[in-house]
């Protein structure tokens, strides 16, 4: 059965007629999640999980036409049974399920496996076909646990303290600045972007509670943001508004720095693994427990992704898309990344 | 391993060297002493022969991850080094090994006369007992380079902060013949070993670029004019049958170029003086990136010895007979540097006397420098006669005057990641020219781009290219730069038929269709046609 194909627009559901995190304006667009590039403007209709629609709303506008559900929960578009399950990659985000005459496709969108104590966790779903992305779909990318992790960053902004330097961490403002919010919770104070801000208010404002944190401007006292902890967006990487901080060490929060090299290439001091994405062990075992038996792989290490799906013997194509190809405020910058 | 381990991670996690100093002084205060002369040794190069052969490694690797070879070699390409491919494949450790760092050294330098069976049972059982970053420290150590932005001088002047002994009586220290087993390192700081005096060097005196018209430096009679050369500045001191040969970096490099220090002994006296490792060959002088090979190399093959061989154009003496004649002028000093090399130097392959340019009017230097590029040099070097020998950066005396480069537009059309530091990135490209209705290769380069333009590549190579796996990528012939170049010369060891003299992008021409790319043809032209 041909429930799902590929068009140069996104991902079509053909008897449902509407499309999955489309990247061209179309009538009917089912989201993923916030992030930039897989929800667009320009789309006549949208449907989202609950915890996304002020995200997005706040993003594209607040007078676009959007409906929301929660996980767990169908919607019948014709005669297309649509439900979403939780993806763990940020809040809000869901793996788009579609059940047509007892034939079951699910898209993952961006997903994390492991448990991040602040976006619902992962639920892998039984499917025929499996579209999964692959961004981290290499065996180097094995995460630390989280206890570890925090850890590390603790120890890093206690060392800063000891030499009277203020922490910077950069993350992206959807998804990476809330992860560290809550990695750092309770180790100082927290001071966060006007974008995050912005976003952290999009995000309570549906009822989830996140770690306090101050808004920064550069109009605050330089005494008081002293030894403190400030997460920054990275489109300030090397802008003047973190030079101009007194005394400042700078750490970059994304999967791609588990790799040496690219820790040494950033002009920052230090770089911590925190990533929204499956590892590859967590991209092998989510594509497992879905039993299903055709997995596409989209965007991210594709080839080598599902060259080994297929050598070990599960059936598998690559797919081109647009995902993780913009770099618009709000993106998923660990997808971005990799596409730079 | 521990303060080894922390020693590492605080290196790593920030880029301030204040930082990366006061890590390494936190490190000998603390480490056993013979686990510091193991860091002194490693961080200069002083390392144990490799053990176990790479090839074996990697296959106990893969045995143990069930990682096919394709998808080793892809993560390899992605993360620019193997020992650390290698810790980050291999799975969580079963059991915690702690050793001190002397002790693994002690073992790593054991194991090279194991057997390979041996050597197997006992890498797998490391590698089960360690920490990734751990296991990454255990890959480099039995690999023998270790890089981790610790440079010697980094190292040297965090030692000078521990014990308040002069930086550069420690680099000659360090640098020194010492066997780990037979000092202890209290002696090796003092330099028990060696004899500073010998070795001690002058501060360099620093040009600047020419930034005044020619007329206002007044008379061209007061001036000393040179070529400029793009090599590395050394500083020969020979005192007491000693001989030792400094770097701008203040690093020592004598063993580096062992035909230079043999063409100096022949020389009488005892001298200091200043001038320029250039890289000579078949009467030309080899690029800058040939040069290099001849640095950071513990051993200087015969072969390497053949294939960049090296001389030092001497332009400047600091110390005659142990008096220190700095404050003389430039005249006298190169008068006494002409009376040291009037005996022998002129039959020899390996010192020459920097050329004085003679000249009546700077109007006639102006098409001097303009010729420059057919002796291979970077233009001219104007140095007031009357003037002494600066310590450091001094501005009025000495003026460097370059000549423009040469440049042409070019389309990419090979991609490479780079390693290391640029690991994941396509940092290395090929580019090439018109030839008819073809393309040809006339250039590679690898510098010249900001970190953003370098993702903008990197982000149109992986959506533009042929191949999906390996680390070459074929693009499309899209993106158009302008190639700047020192020189140009016909070559039968290019396709093109050039070779072109420190090629780098000069910029990135948004602008220019590929269609009005440089030809061939035009690319020829620029050959005996300086400017």
């Amino acid at each position: 059965m041909k429930l799902v194909k590929f068009t140069n627009k996104g991902i079509y559901c053909i008897p449902g007629k509407f499309y999955l995190d489309p990247w061209f304006p179309v009538d009917y667009a089912i989201i993923s999640h916030g992030h930039a590039d897989h929800s667009r403007s320009g789309m006549k209709h949208y449907l989202c999980h609950d915890e996304s629609k002020a995200i997005i709303q706040h993003r594209i506008g607040a007078d676009i036409s959007i409906e929301s559900m929660p996980y767990n929960k169908a919607k019948t578009i014709n005669g297309v049974s649509v439900s979403f399950f939780p993806a763990g990659h940020i809040i809000g985000s869901a793996q788009i399920r579609l059940e047509y005459k007892g034939y079951v496709v699910v898209f993952s969108g961006d997903y994390k496996v492991k448990n991040d104590n602040l976006t619902t966790p992962f639920e892998p779903v039984k499917c025929h076909e499996f579209i999964t992305e692959s961004t981290f779909g290499l065996p180097i990318y094995n995460w630390l646990k989280e206890d570890n992790l925090q850890k590390q960053m603790h120890d890093w902004v206690i060392s800063n303290q000891s030499k009277n330097r203020t922490s910077v961490f950069i993350g992206y403002s959807l998804g990476k600045a809330q992860r560290i919010m809550k990695l750092m919770e309770g180790v100082s104070d927290m001071y966060v972007h006007s974008a995050i801000h912005n976003i952290n208010n999009a995000i309570t404002s549906s009822g989830i509670i996140l770690p306090e944190t101050k808004r920064w401007t550069v109009d605050i006292n330089k005494k008081e943001i002293q030894n403190k902890i400030i997460i920054v967006p990275p489109a300030l990487l090397g802008s003047n508004m973190i030079k101009k901080i007194p005394n400042a060490a700078t750490a970059i929060c994304s999967g791609w720095m588990q790799v040496r090299g690219k820790r040494r290439w950033q002009s920052v001091d230090a770089g911590f693994p925190v990533s929204d994405h499956a590892d590859w062990n967590g991209l092998l075992s989510a594509v497992k427990a879905t039993e299903a038996e055709k997995v596409y792989v989209t965007h991210g290490s594709q080839a080598t992704f599902s060259k080994y799906l297929n050598e070990i013997g599960i059936y598998s194509e690559e797919v081109k898309t647009e995902y993780g190809e913009n770099e618009d405020e709000g993106v998923d910058d660990e997808n971005t990344k990799k596409a730079s | 391993m521990i303060h080894f381990s922390k020693l590492i991670s605080a290196v790593e996690i920030t880029n301030k060297t204040n930082d990366k100093i006061a890590a390494l002084v936190d490190y000998f205060t603390h480490a056993p002493d013979k686990d510091k002369l193991w860091l002194i040794a490693i961080f200069t190069g002083k390392r144990p022969k490799r053990p176990v052969q790479t090839k074996l490694m990697r296959q106990w690797c893969m045995q143990i991850t069930k990682i096919p070879e394709w998808l080793f070699q892809e993560s390899y390409s992605t993360v620019g080094d193997l020992g650390e491919t290698m810790a980050l494949l291999l799975p969580e450790p079963t059991h915690q090994i702690e050793k001190t760092f002397s002790e693994w050294m002690q073992e790593i330098i054991d194991l090279k006369s194991k057997t390979d069976q041996e050597k197997e049972a006992y890498v797998r059982h490391v590698w089960s007992g360690l920490e990734t970053q751990e296991r990454l420290i255990f890959n480099k150590l039995i690999g023998g380079s270790f890089r981790v932005g610790v440079s010697k001088k980094t190292l040297v002047n965090a030692l000078a902060k521990y014990s308040g002994i002069e930086a550069n009586q420690l680099m000659h220290s360090i640098i020194g013949n010492w066997d780990i087993n037979e000092i202890s390192f209290y002696d090796l700081l003092q330099g028990e070993h060696i004899n500073y005096d010998n070795s001690k060097p002058y501060p360099f005196c620093l040009a600047y670029a020419l930034e005044k018209d020619l007329e206002q430096l007044g008379d061209v009679n007061d001036w000393q004019v040179e070529y400029k050369w793009d090599g590395i500045r050394g500083q020969i001191v020979k005192r007491n049958n000693e001989i030792f040969i400094w770097s701008r970096g203040e690093e020592l490099v004598t063993e580096q170029f062992p035909e230079l220090v043999e063409a100096i002994e022949k020389l009488e006296g005892d001298f200091v003086i200043d001038g320029e490792i250039l890289a000579l060959k078949d009467n030309g002088i080899l690029l800058f990136n040939d040069l290099q090979k001849r640095l950071n190399r513990k051993n200087v093959t015969k072969k390497l010895l053949q294939d960049v061989p090296i001389g030092f154009y001497v332009y400047d003496m600091m110390e005659w007979d142990n008096k220190d004649i700095r404050e003389q002028p430039l005249s006298l000093r190169r008068e006494k540097l002409e009376h040291l090399f009037s005996s022998e130097a002129t039959n020899n392959k390996t010192l020459f006397l920097s050329q004085i340019i003679t000249s009546q009017n700077w109007q006639d230097l102006i098409s001097v420098r303009e010729g420059a590029r057919e002796k291979d040099s970077e233009g001219l070097m104007l140095k007031q006669k009357n003037s002494p020998y600066h310590t450091g950066r001094k501005k009025g005396d000495w003026w460097k005057w370059k000549v423009d480069p040469l440049t042409i537009d070019a389309v990419m059309i090979y991609a490479q990641k780079g390693s290391g530091r640029r690991s994941g990135y396509y940092t290395d490209y090929t580019f090439a020219v018109k030839k008819d209705d073809k393309l040809v290769t006339v250039a590679k380069a690898y510098s010249g781009l900001t970190n953003e333009e370098i993702k903008e590549v990197s982000r149109f190579v992986r959506n533009n290219s042929i191949e999906k796996f390996g680390p070459v990528r074929t693009v499309k012939p899209k993106l158009v730069f302008e190639i700047a170049f020192e020189g140009i010369a016909l070559s039968n060891r290019h396709k093109s038929g050039v070779a072109l003299r420190f090629p780098r992008i000069s910029r990135w021409r948004r602008d220019k269709p590929v269609e009005e790319i440089d030809t061939i043809e035009t690319v020829k032209q620029l050959i005996h046609s300086p400017n």
